[in-house]
């Protein structure tokens, strides 16, 4: 039995947007499985709810008229892994979400709860900025759009404004076309988890595979919100593909990150491990558009 | 403040049934509360441990962060519900004692309804891959080992491959 | 005969249909729900308690606080048996709410609500003003000269100190040409996490008090209960139905005082006290954490000449079972490899936080992590074959402990060392993976383990059984020695069926015990129930057998040393010849006009023997030296538990305890913030049990020697499997880089400081 204050049940999203107008203290609830844990730790107890869970115009992946891949917030996790459109443009998004918690979490959580949480170590986060995501966000002024990157505004807070709720996650064409990537989590343990830090790499690669055209990298855990490692990319776009200029990528993201020290591990470890998964993710990513890196 | 109840018509283990439910209770509450089906257990309420896994529609939920109001208009699915009309029980069922895959037996209703699913699915799953779709439960008990053995025989006899499963 | 054969539980169906009943399935939804309010320091006192805010809540019924306790009984909380002798008996350190709190997490005050909701919220509003002292968490820091001083009577916060002399240590490390091999092991908080919480409910009838609990030791609590409410203890009534595991935690008094006493003063309603997740890491139980320092001298044929332990024990904020661990994992020290010259010092210290009991293993997991890591150690300094050097040193055969009289009869160490060695292929992986180089590199590693079957002679071993032989010829079996999950009542029928000469399937044990009616029992704990039950089923099913031959003869006129009980029929011996069905003797004894008799047997056992029983781990791993990671690629546990009265159960009980061992070696620790002493990671998410794709697949072997103290050649099982997985895991990362990890679990955080050290990342 949950402390919650009332409950109101969306019908449509027009009706989840006058919901949260006429109650601005609410909190939307989606698949619940933060929400509802907060609230029995008693950090959100005695607050009204918004469910949305019940809209199923939010679930399902999709193309959009000009080719972008749209994901609607509620799509759970094991629906975006299985998801044919998925697999075939955008895979490292499935097999990310694929990571999180375990079967029954991914069956309950959602893309859009992953993101609005604004937590750093969320699995989905680390690939929508590494993949220049897009967030539709609808509220009583209408649809706007923006990148993942600007969504984000600090530790456990996303521009979500009042009355608004996330209606879908879009990847652009320009940004999937032509690109592989690969996401490597790290846990202590191999389910059940949540990421020490995480790290999504993809490349796209010139036509001969022998030079790198863009490399975007981004991680969880690495800094208060998901983030970018530019100068990181900076220093491998346009290289040759060889186990060198793999290593230089590596070893910039130390520039760019800010990770924390705290009782679930320490900075240095952190730091450590994020020049180690920038290694392997590229070179993985390398791997999967075809490139060869010699030894 | 005045408690809030909603009428929750679902079916639960092939019996369509309503009852206003308080829609401050998770699934499990109205599980094992309004519906005595205690197979469903409580094990942490956070849904880390899957002792309280039920199959809605199809596919796993762990009933304690799931909203009971949620329920309407689906199908749930609870270890009691697994048993034919005359008390005769599935095969899985009969691998996890035949396996000794039971213990203390609290988290097994939850890892039952898990390999429900995945035998619902009707392929033949690799050992990590098994591992990976029962890793949403925690067990004390067995180091998994005999759970493991269950499903994956069970598994294998469904497609008919009874020489493979006397190798697991 | 059933004893030896793999059997069907008992248990199973219901299990698997989810009909079997646990605490919480049975209570009736009147009650009303009660919830600790724990304190926000961590050593303290409470000043004063404002409860008029949450008693303005909704649904709240009262709010109860440490200075509503008009007498203040002190009560001990180890599942041990009573000691008649006071010097004997266990620390009686708690009260049902605590005013002095020594804690994060001490229990000061409790509400009671009709909902659970409201018992939140209720707990969020009380406001508690505290005298705040300074407090202490580490072991070693505790002990010093002016350390924050945590109970009154124990100077250094030393519960208690013990040590083992022999020989003479000083004057042996003169030897010439030893080489001294010293090392410091630490083993981490970790708790039990029974997949059901500990959760109890109390009502009264009459004057009497009923407590419904989940607990292993349904007789022990009936005592202390009495003790903390300061009641005659026959107005305690315990009932223990199913639990959902126990490992020791429930082997001691959590809430089943205070449950009661909120009950009485509610004038006897129905109260339910279900303990979260969070609470069940911090408020109950947990392992004690060890630090233990051992020096070796060892001469330069890989004998040793002169050793030296010293253990330090984290009792955490209360006695609980106390020195007990610490004792039992230092008595391993100089058993385990004998050496003429040894010192031993054990010390049990009270330190700021959870409070640490009894958990599978008692004492020995912590032991052998520091003993088998240590024992690597040694033999790679001497650049000796690791089980070679443990086979040159281990226990031999023959061997007597003067104080159990404990005997190694058989070779076990060796059957067992062979068994898994060939089960895991390890001469050929072992060669294989000496001086690897590159970034993933593998290793096998092996740790043997010393345990013993029950408490004989430290404290009182005893077993009471009562057979009631029903019209149908079936019966009913009931024992204090208790069900939870391990299999025992499965293990009893088997026993019964094959002493009296019934079908299994008539053999009906009541699992469910109540101390008003099961007979007296100290529980489950030290891996005694098979062992110390068959001697009271073995004694009882003969009395029982007596009886009924008796009666047969008086119906069949046969002398009884010509009848016996075979297949639930009696049986003429002379002859072979089925005389007549149990059932028909027992029908005609119930209803007979002329000699009417309810045949039935209750005897008791006093066990006064004690029994060794050995194995070990071999373990094989891939290390990724970058990613800080292991990988439990292989891993086989052999055993000796004397006769297996079910093959399967106990493979069952292996992989259990393996899996812990692999939890304890790899992935858990309770974390303790050192700024407040607040546990920081108390749930199922941060707190690191290893999950089904951490496990490999797990082996069980067993070399099967009878033990002959025992009534059915049988011997500890129940926790031996979780005694030395976690060394062999540690030994077989240090063949596979060359780097030891001596502070336990061997996780990415310590992999990462151990690799940085020695330069390998």
């Amino acid at each position: 039995m949950y402390d919650i204050k009332a409950l109101y049940e969306a019908e449509s999203i027009e009706h989840a947007v006058k919901l949260l107008a006429e109650h601005p203290e609410a909190q939307i609830i989606a698949g619940g499985s933060d929400v509802l844990v907060q609230m029995r730790e008693g950090k959100r107890a005695g607050k009204e709810l918004v469910s949305i869970y019940g809209l199923d115009e939010m679930r399902g992946v999709s193309f959009e008229a000009d080719g972008a891949i749209r994901i609607g917030s509620l799509t759970s996790f094991s629906h975006i892994t299985r998801d044919p459109i998925i697999k075939e443009h955008i895979n490292v998004l499935g097999e990310a979400v694929d990571m999180v918690g375990g079967p029954q979490i991914r069956n309950i959580g959602t893309i859009g709860g992953n993101t609005c949480n604004g937590v750093t170590s969320a699995d989905s986060a680390s690939t929508l900025h590494a993949w220049d995501a897009v967030v539709e966000l609808t509220g009583p002024n209408g649809v706007r759009r923006i990148p993942i990157h600007d969504f984000y505004i600090r530790a456990g807070v996303v521009d979500l404004r009042p009355g608004e709720l996330q209606t879908a996650i879009i990847i652009p064409k320009a940004s999937y076309e032509g690109y592989k990537g690969h996401y490597i989590k790290y846990a202590m343990r191999n389910a059940m988890d949540i990421a020490t830090t995480g790290c999504s790499v993809n490349v796209k690669l010139s036509s001969d595979k022998m030079v790198m055209e863009d490399v975007r990298i981004a991680y969880g855990v690495a800094g208060p919100v998901p983030m970018r490692a530019p100068q990181a990319e900076e220093a491998a776009k346009g290289k040759t593909v060889s186990g060198g200029n793999v290593k230089a990528f590596a070893e910039t993201v130390l520039k760019d990150i800010n990770p924390r020290d705290s009782w679930r591990a320490s900075k240095e470890f952190r730091q450590h491990i994020a020049v180690v998964l920038a290694e392997r993710a590229l070179r993985e990513s390398i791997r999967l558009a075809g490139g060869v890196i010699d030894e | 403040m005045s408690k809030q109840y909603k009428l929750v018509s679902c079916t639960i283990n092939g019996k369509q049934v309503e009852k206003m439910v308080d829609v401050r209770a998770s699934l499990t509450d109205m599980l094992r509360d309004d519906y005595r089906l205690t197979s469903v257990k409580k094990g942490c309420e956070v849904g880390e441990c899957g002792a309280c896994n039920v199959i809605i529609d199809g596919e796993c939920f762990n009933s304690c962060i799931y909203l009971a109001v949620w329920a309407e208009g689906k199908e749930i699915l609870t270890l009691e519900g697994l048993a034919g009309p005359n008390g005769e029980i599935s095969d899985i069922q009969q691998a996890f004692i035949d396996e000794a895959a039971v213990q203390c037996g609290f988290c097994s209703p939850g890892f039952i309804m898990s390999a429900v699913e995945i035998l619902e699915a009707k392929r033949e799953f690799s050992d990590d891959e098994i591992r990976k779709l029962m890793s949403g439960h925690l067990c004390r008990c067995t180091g998994y080992e005999n759970i493991f053995r269950a499903v994956k025989k069970t598994m294998l006899r469904r497609l008919g491959k009874e020489k493979e499963a006397l190798e697991v | 005969m059933y004893v030896g054969k793999k059997v069907t539980r008992v248990d199973a169906y219901d299990k698997v249909i989810g009909r079997t009943k646990y605490t919480d399935d049975l209570c009736d939804k009147s009650a009303y729900i009660a919830r600790v309010v724990h304190s926000t320091i961590a050593h303290g006192r409470v000043v004063s308690i404002d409860t008029s805010e949450a008693e303005k809540i909704p649904g709240v019924v009262k709010v109860f606080t440490c200075f509503d306790l008009k007498e203040k009984h002190y009560f001990p909380t180890a599942g041990h048996p009573w000691s008649t002798d006071p010097g004997h008996q266990d620390v009686a350190d708690r009260l049902v709410l605590t005013e002095e709190v020594r804690f994060y997490g001490d229990d000061i005050a409790a509400v009671v609500a009709e909902d659970e909701v409201s018992a939140a919220q209720a707990v969020r509003a009380v406001k508690v003003e505290y005298e705040e002292y300074p407090f202490v968490l580490d072991v070693q820091e505790a002990m010093k000269d002016g350390a924050p001083q945590i109970h009154e009577e124990y100077p250094n916060n030393i519960l208690k100190h013990t040590s083992i002399r022999k020989g003479n240590y000083e004057e042996a490390i003169k030897e010439p040409g030893l080489t001294k091999i010293e090392g410091w092991y630490d083993t981490p908080t970790v708790q039990h996490c029974h997949i059901e919480n500990f959760i109890c409910y109390a009502e009264m009838e009459g004057d009497r008090i009923t407590v419904v609990a989940s607990t292993q030791i349904p007789h022990i609590v009936r005592r202390v209960v009495g003790q903390a409410l300061g009641i005659a203890w026959g107005k305690v009534r315990i009932i223990k139905p199913y639990i959902g595991g126990g490992f020791g935690n429930k082997q001691d008094i959590l809430y089943e005082p205070l449950c009661a006493w909120l009950c009485m003063q509610l004038g006897g309603h129905l109260v339910k006290l279900d303990v979260p997740r969070e609470d069940t890491f911090v408020s109950n139980r947990v392992r004690h954490a060890i630090r233990s320092h051992i020096i070796s001298w060892v001469r330069p044929d890989g004998t040793y000449a002169a050793r030296k332990l010293e253990a330090y024990s984290d009792q955490g904020a209360y006695a609980s079972h106390g020195h007990s661990i610490a004792a039992k994992g230092a008595g391993a020290f100089p058993q385990l490899y004998p050496c003429d010259n040894v010192e031993a010092d054990a010390y049990t210290v009270f330190t700021n936080k959870s409070v640490a009991g009894a958990m599978r293993g008692y004492g020995i997991p912590q032991a052998m992590w520091a003993v088998e890591c240590h024992t690597e150690d040694v033999a790679a300094k001497l650049h000796i074959d690791p089980v070679e050097f443990r086979r040159k040193n281990l226990m031999p055969v023959g061997y007597i402990d003067a104080f159990s009289k404990n005997e190694l009869y058989d070779d076990t160490f060796n059957q067992c060392l062979d068994k898994a060695m060939e089960t895991i292929d390890y001469k050929r992986k072992f060669k294989e993976y000496q001086n690897q180089t590159g970034d993933i590199r593998r290793g096998i590693g092996v740790a043997v383990f010393w345990y013993n079957t029950a408490v004989w002679p430290i404290s009182l071993e005893t077993s009471s059984c009562r057979m009631v032989l029903n019209q149908d010829g079936s019966l009913q079996v009931q024992l204090g020695e208790t069900e939870i999950g391990q299999g025992a009542d499965t293990a009893y029928t088997q026993m019964t069926a094959d002493v009296l000469g019934v079908p299994l399937e008539d053999v009906h044990v009541v699992s469910c015990q109540d101390t008003d009616v099961t007979p007296f029992g100290t529980g489950a704990y030290a891996s005694r129930q098979t062992y110390t039950a068959g001697f009271s089923i073995r004694q009882t099913a003969l009395l029982l057998k007596e009886r009924i031959l008796k009666y047969a003869h008086e119906l069949t006129r046969m002398p009884p040393y010509n009848l016996d009980i075979a297949d639930g029929s009696i049986v003429r011996t002379t002859d072979g010849r089925k005389l007549m069905t149990l059932g028909e003797l027992s029908t005609e004894a119930l209803y007979s006009l002329t000699n009417s008799q309810h045949l039935s047997a209750e005897s008791t056992a006093q066990i006064k023997s004690n029994a060794y029983s050995f194995g070990c781990t071999i373990a094989e791993v891939e290390v990724d030296i970058p990613m800080c990671k292991v990988k439990l690629i292989d891993i086989v546990n052999a055993h000796d538990a004397g006769t297996l009265i079910n093959p399967a159960l106990a493979e069952a009980q292996v992989h259990g305890g393996m899996s812990m061992g692999i939890g304890y070696g790899m992935s858990e620790r309770l974390i303790f913030d050192k700024k407040t002493g607040r546990a920081l990671n108390n749930n199922l998410l941060d707190y690191k049990l290893s999950t089904f794709m951490d496990h490999p697949r797990l082996k069980a072997v067993f070399a099967e020697n009878t033990e002959p103290t025992s009534a059915f050649g049988t011997k500890a099982l129940g926790e031996p499997p979780a005694c030395s997985v976690a060394p062999a895991i540690r030994n077989a990362v240090y063949q596979a880089t060359g780097v030891g990890v001596n502070d336990a679990p061997v996780n990415p955080h310590n992999l990462f400081r151990r690799f940085t050290e020695e330069g390998l990342i």
